[in-house]
């Protein structure tokens, strides 16, 4: 009896159609009519819920991009929360079409877990936190540090080879969410936390006294964050990576959220190429889309600056600089190639 | 000559006298229960003293020194922490719990929507108040209405279909997954924790040794492995797009759990029965399942109602394992909503924390003193 609830059980709760996961992801989703998006469990500014129990940050507003140019609407993206664990295998079994997860490009997560990474919608980099009464200066004073650290992540990885290569001592800390980790250190139960920068931006929010912490000047890693999908779709790849490459470069040409109408109607000829109102343009279709799929992210999601300010930048409680993550041309990394 | 004849002997009873100060009133409360001995004294003058020392500060921090409004951090936060509060002013900042309650109690359910888990949980107490009180009428049909019936309406009111707007299980959360897991694992465990215990102490090898196995097994993991395999690992042997909805995941996981749980606590029991009970209903010409429906079990039962109610509570707490699969009850919410930059300052979490405890602590207590109440209720036989 056991036996045929369970069954039935099963066979009822089987989502959708079984169809291949492995190719044609772009098929698949126009057929579900919904982009699936792994985000995080919380990381202020990435992916977070607000009030309206929204998800919010700029990998949500990355996976409504892909959304809105694949459908014309943002609201058709579907988030599914992940931990740092389970990120990967919930893209390898086609649990999500794509991962805007903060997840860090490394060459072991492109070749050996069976991932594509082309572009990066946040350059980050490893820092330390300490709290102002160690008189520390550098991280190289560090020897015998407590450190607070995140389970699961190259932080912890990047940690582990900065303290080996500099022959120091250190005891980890190790917490699986990144709240906790940063109230252990608040509390005092570390003497260093460390995580991305952007991480450090957001913990200074949470601490009883930000002022008596500081950041050391050592960045001991890269850490390129980007959306990574599953090896053997281009096509899909292609989307997902040229969704960020139109807000980059609707960013350079100063297509913004409010202006895309009239640019539209009116701009110059790589801008409406990349909008889509260029005479027998083709540059949608052969992505698998609508020519209109830039117009649509720009008008609904708006270009990569107005994403960043949206979520990180001095606006929001963060409050990051763009530093690497501004454009090429004022000093930053992102560069998209041309849509011509 | 009558004894009344003499005029030394009282005519009448004397009015009682009120009994002595020290034995009656606030006094001799004190004295009787606080302060009856040394050893007693010195430990009540300890209670007050840690009450004294701790008591003050709760209350300045939950009540007086706490933010009730606002709608950012600026109202939790001090000053050099970027808010309006003064420099070390630290309180709970319940205006984070009422911008975010409708998410604590609904999850990410569509707002426009609530009126489906709001009837839900209304059919629910309309029908769970009457299954609790014993004497009232119609339990048979009360019990089909709330464990049969209620589950398969519920999820297609809430899962929508049938014409309703259907709303993925992704979606649900908050205190509302928690009271559904719990319900679901309780109703499923107990059945099946009695037919798993009437197994384990059957004569027939193969069913006994099926129980045995599956009892043994499942309390031999820990309930986080299973709910991380359902999560992880299952994906994986699955055929390619296959999606296994995690709230099924959870609700099969959490109920195989409790019902290996809820056998070893019914066979306990079983076991205390005396012999000569079985005995006397196999003489009264009773079936194996006249015998334990009539006889056994509800004697049983009814001694292992602490253990099984510990298994309820337990199951209930239980139920925030979940968070690990991606799905976000009660605790998972609000720790999910503290990494929400607009709220987030060094008291948000802390009092994050005390409702969701708050919430966990109602219920548990609630089913704690019923349970009180069903021991008193039935406690006929032993009763001197």
């Amino acid at each position: 009896m056991k036996k045929t609830i369970l069954s039935a059980a099963i066979g009822a709760a089987v989502l959708g159609a079984a169809s291949a996961a492995s190719a044609a992801t772009l098929a698949d989703v126009k057929a579900k009519g919904v982009v699936t998006c792994g985000v995080s469990q919380g990381i202020p500014g990435f992916s977070n819920p607000n009030d309206k129990g929204d998800w919010s940050g700029i990998d949500v507003d990355y996976c409504r991009g892909i959304a809105a140019a694949v459908f014309g609407d943002p609201t058709k993206a579907k988030f599914v929360a992940l931990s740092s664990k389970d990120r990967f295998p919930a893209l390898q079994s086609g649990e999500v079409d794509v991962l805007t997860r903060n997840t860090t490009w490394t060459i072991s997560r492109d070749t050996s877990l069976g991932f594509n990474f082309r572009t990066v919608n946040y350059y980050d980099g490893q820092g330390f936190m300490v709290k102002k009464s160690l008189n520390v200066k550098s991280a190289l004073e560090l020897s015998g540090a407590a450190v607070c650290v995140q389970q699961g992540t190259t932080t912890e990885l990047n940690l582990a080879d900065y303290f080996k290569a500099n022959n120091l001592q250190y005891n980890p800390v190790v917490f699986e969410k990144e709240a906790d980790a940063t109230s252990a250190y608040d509390a005092g139960r570390c003497d260093v936390y460390t995580t991305d920068q952007s991480g450090l931006y957001a913990i200074r929010l949470k601490m009883k006294n930000p002022d008596e912490n500081m950041v050391l000047p050592e960045v001991i890693s890269k850490e390129p964050l980007g959306p990574a999908v599953r090896q053997g779709d281009d096509q899909w790849f292609d989307v997902v990576s040229w969704v960020h490459y139109a807000m980059v470069n609707a960013e350079e040409l100063g297509i913004t959220s409010k202006n895309v109408d009239e640019m539209k109607a009116s701009g110059g000829p790589d801008i409406k190429r990349m909008l889509g109102s260029e005479e027998g343009t083709k540059i949608g279709t052969d992505l698998g889309l609508t020519n209109d799929w830039a117009y649509n992210i720009i008008k609904n999601v708006g270009n990569y600056g107005e994403v960043f300010a949206r979520n990180l930048g001095p606006e929001t409680p963060i409050k990051i600089e763009r530093g690497l993550n501004a454009l090429w041309n004022k000093g930053g990394l992102q560069y998209a190639p041309p849509i011509r | 000559m009558a004894l009344t004849d003499f005029s030394y002997v009282r005519q009448e009873m004397a009015p009682p006298k009120p009994a002595p100060a020290s034995e009656v009133g606030v006094i001799h409360w004190l004295r009787a229960n606080l302060f009856a001995s040394v050893k007693d004294t010195i430990l009540t003058l300890a209670a007050i003293a840690l009450l004294a020392y701790t008591l003050p500060g709760i209350i300045q921090w939950l009540f007086i020194d706490a933010s009730w409004t606002g709608v950012d951090r600026k109202a939790c936060a001090t000053i050099s922490q970027g808010g309006i509060l003064p420099d070390g002013q630290s309180g709970a900042c319940w205006a984070f719990v009422s911008a975010k309650f409708e998410q604590f109690i609904f999850g990410r359910y569509p707002s426009d929507l609530y009126w489906r888990p709001l009837l839900v949980m209304a059919m629910f107490v309309v029908l769970l108040i009457p299954m609790l009180m014993p004497k009232a009428p119609y339990k048979g049909w009360n019990a089909l209405a709330l464990f049969i019936i209620l589950p398969f309406v519920s999820f297609f009111l809430l899962g929508g279909g049938l014409g309703l707007e259907p709303v993925e299980t992704q979606l649900w959360g908050g205190l509302m997954v928690t009271l559904i897991l719990s319900f679901f694992g309780i109703t499923v465990s107990l059945p099946f924790g009695i037919l798993l215990a009437l197994g384990r102490r059957s004569n027939m090898p193969v069913i006994k040794m099926l129980c045995v196995l599956f009892i043994e097994i499942i309390r031999g993991i820990p309930l986080i492995t299973v709910l991380f395999m359902a999560s992880v690992m299952l994906p994986l042997f699955l055929p390619d797009g296959w999606t296994f909805d995690k709230l099924l995941r959870a609700l099969i996981g959490v109920s195989l759990f409790s019902s290996a749980y809820m056998a070893e606590v019914i066979r306990g029991g079983l076991q205390a029965m005396p012999k000569g009970q079985f005995e006397g209903a196999d003489s009264l010409g009773l079936s194996y399942w006249q015998k334990m429906r009539l006889v056994i079990l509800p004697q049983a039962i009814k001694l292992v109602i602490p253990g099984i109610v510990n298994t309820f509570i337990g199951l209930f707490k239980d139920t925030s394992l979940v968070y690990i699969i991606g799905m976000f009850d009660l605790l998972g919410i609000v720790t999910l909503n503290q990494s929400d930059a607009n709220w987030s300052t060094p008291v948000t979490p802390i009092t994050g924390y005390v409702f969701a405890g708050f919430v966990f602590w109602i219920f548990c207590f609630a089913m704690s003193r019923y349970s009180l109440f069903m021991e008193r209720h039935l406690d006929t036989g032993h009763k001197r």
